[in-house]
């Protein structure tokens, strides 16, 4: 499973790349590899402030369906329309093509607060 | 730690990803993943292992009738070596489960059962047994019994390189005992299965399980075969309607409630659960009723979300659904008051909160073509 290093990570499998002021946000390789073909995803509303923590979307594969946890507090800035028609970017891009937000970072500190690459890797050889 | 089919071994070198099923630790999917096994399944083909099915075998003198009394389709009507499916009934109506019944040599009879209720349905045969059919022996062969299913349209053609019996003679709903698959004698090859394909069911002893499983998949390789997890088999079933215990038909609805009226002979003399069937379907039939539904908006309905009227009241409950890999479309099945069984008639399901409109449809909702 891939970890890219310049990715920050939560234990739910999220992953948050900062760019300035924001950052994409997206589930990791090993949760989309866990969940299977994934068919569906909900995105939230442009504008919608949510709270580190809160659901504020679900990826559905054909088996399951998952809340999607924002990473840190902020306000969604984008969402990837492009997952509408081909939600399998999840599947086969997780890091690139397959985000699935982008949020404006309240807080640096919840940033810098989040895994890094080697921790979240850690995470997974323990089993989860 | 579950239990094990004897392929256990080979879903591990294949890649499975093991989940506990009723007990059983068995592969949801390979590697191809859910999509590409239910579309080889749709175009080609699929083997799954089902050996986790309960197989109960009858025997005696009165073997067929002790069947007929414990499932609501007609089974004197079953020629030798002619199968059939039913529903099996509690006296009160609700369903013990759903199961195949095998009409095999005089005095022989098999039935197989769900995997993640055979202990139940052994307990409940052998209680019917010792009350009214003490002379017909009854014996719970799943451990010694292995099982895989080769379906979809290329089944016939790859099974029919590894064995000289000619396949054409097994008929839709037919068994063949004892013929030779790939060099081991298969105990009875069926063209059954639980896909909305045509196919077979191949059912062997344990120690020849791997070899046949793995020539299957060695022959099927020109056509595009794949090696398919319960992920595939829920999805493929789903789109035919092929009901799944414990989700569209359980112990509190009637095989009538469940849509299965075919299945019910009320025109037999008795079964088990005939007086509250027969009322029930001259009172005006079931006042619950499984229906399909289409949404008309994204989203997807799963199993246990409310269904809604179009004025926002609960009326029921989704069983099964999901966007169909087939038909791109986001269906379901669910029971309602008989008032919104038409179809075409408008409800919407509740999803996660957001009532989403949906239109009752026909079932089943794929039927493979030239059947």
């Amino acid at each position: 499973m891939k970890t890219p290093s310049e990715l920050r990570y939560t234990e739910d499998h999220e992953w948050l790349r900062p760019e300035g002021k924001s950052g994409r946000i997206g589930i990791t390789d090993f949760a989309q590899d866990q969940l299977g073909d994934v068919v569906f995803v909900e995105l939230p509303e442009v504008g919608r402030a949510v709270k580190k923590g809160e659901a504020f979307g679900v990826v559905e594969s054909v088996k399951s369906v998952s809340d999607v946890f924002a990473p840190i507090t902020g306000k969604v800035v984008s969402v990837n329309q492009g997952l509408v028609d081909t939600p399998e970017l999840v599947n086969q891009d997780p890091y690139g093509q397959g985000w699935i937000v982008e949020l404006e970072i309240a807080d640096d500190a919840e940033v810098q607060a989040l895994l890094d690459a080697q921790a979240y890797a850690a995470l997974q050889e323990g089993g989860h | 730690m579950g239990k094990r089919t004897p392929l256990y071994e080979e879903h591990l070198a294949l890649g499975g990803r093991m989940v506990d099923f009723g007990g059983w630790d068995m592969p949801v999917q390979y590697p191809a993943g859910i999509l590409a096994e239910h579309e080889a399944v749709r175009q080609r083909a699929g083997l799954f292992d089902v050996s986790h099915m309960g197989e109960i075998d009858l025997h005696g003198e009165r073997a067929l009738l002790f069947a007929d009394e414990l499932v609501t389709n007609d089974c004197q009507k079953l020629e030798e070596n002619q199968v059939l499916y039913s529903p099996m009934c509690y006296e009160h109506g609700g369903v013990v489960d759903d199961l195949l019944v095998y009409r095999l040599e005089p005095g022989h009879v098999l039935l197989v059962v769900n995997a993640a209720n055979t202990e139940k349905d052994v307990a409940w045969v052998m209680e019917q047994r010792q009350k009214h059919f003490p002379d017909v022996l009854a014996e719970d062969i799943s451990g010694r019994t292995a099982e895989v299913a080769l379906q979809g349209p290329k089944a016939q053609e790859i099974l029919q390189s590894l064995t000289s019996h000619d396949l054409n003679k097994i008929a839709f709903f037919w068994v063949q005992p004892d013929i030779e698959v790939a060099g081991r004698k298969a105990l009875w090859v069926s063209r059954t299965g639980y896909t909305g394909e045509d196919g077979f069911e191949i059912y062997l002893r344990p120690e020849d399980a791997a070899h046949v499983w793995r020539e299957i998949l060695r022959v099927g390789e020109p056509y595009g075969i794949l090696p398919c997890g319960l992920g595939a088999r829920d999805s493929l079933r789903f789109e035919a309607c092929l009901p799944l215990y414990g989700q569209e038909m359980d112990q509190d609805h009637t095989p009538l409630q469940s849509g299965l009226k075919y299945w019910v002979r009320l025109e037999k003399e008795h079964f088990n659960g005939i007086e509250v069937l027969k009322e029930e379907q001259e009172s005006g039939g079931p006042k619950r009723r499984l229906v399909g539904f289409k949404l008309a908006e994204r989203g997807i309905a799963r199993h246990g979300y409310p269904i809604l009227s179009p004025a926002g009241e609960e009326i029921g409950d989704v069983t099964s659904g999901m966007l169909s890999p087939t038909l791109g479309e986001a269906i379901g099945l669910g029971f309602v008051p008989a008032e919104y069984a038409q179809v075409g008639t408008r409800i919407a399901v509740s999803v996660r909160g957001r009532a989403i409109p949906a239109e009752v449809i026909k079932r089943p909702f794929y039927r493979r073509s030239g059947k």
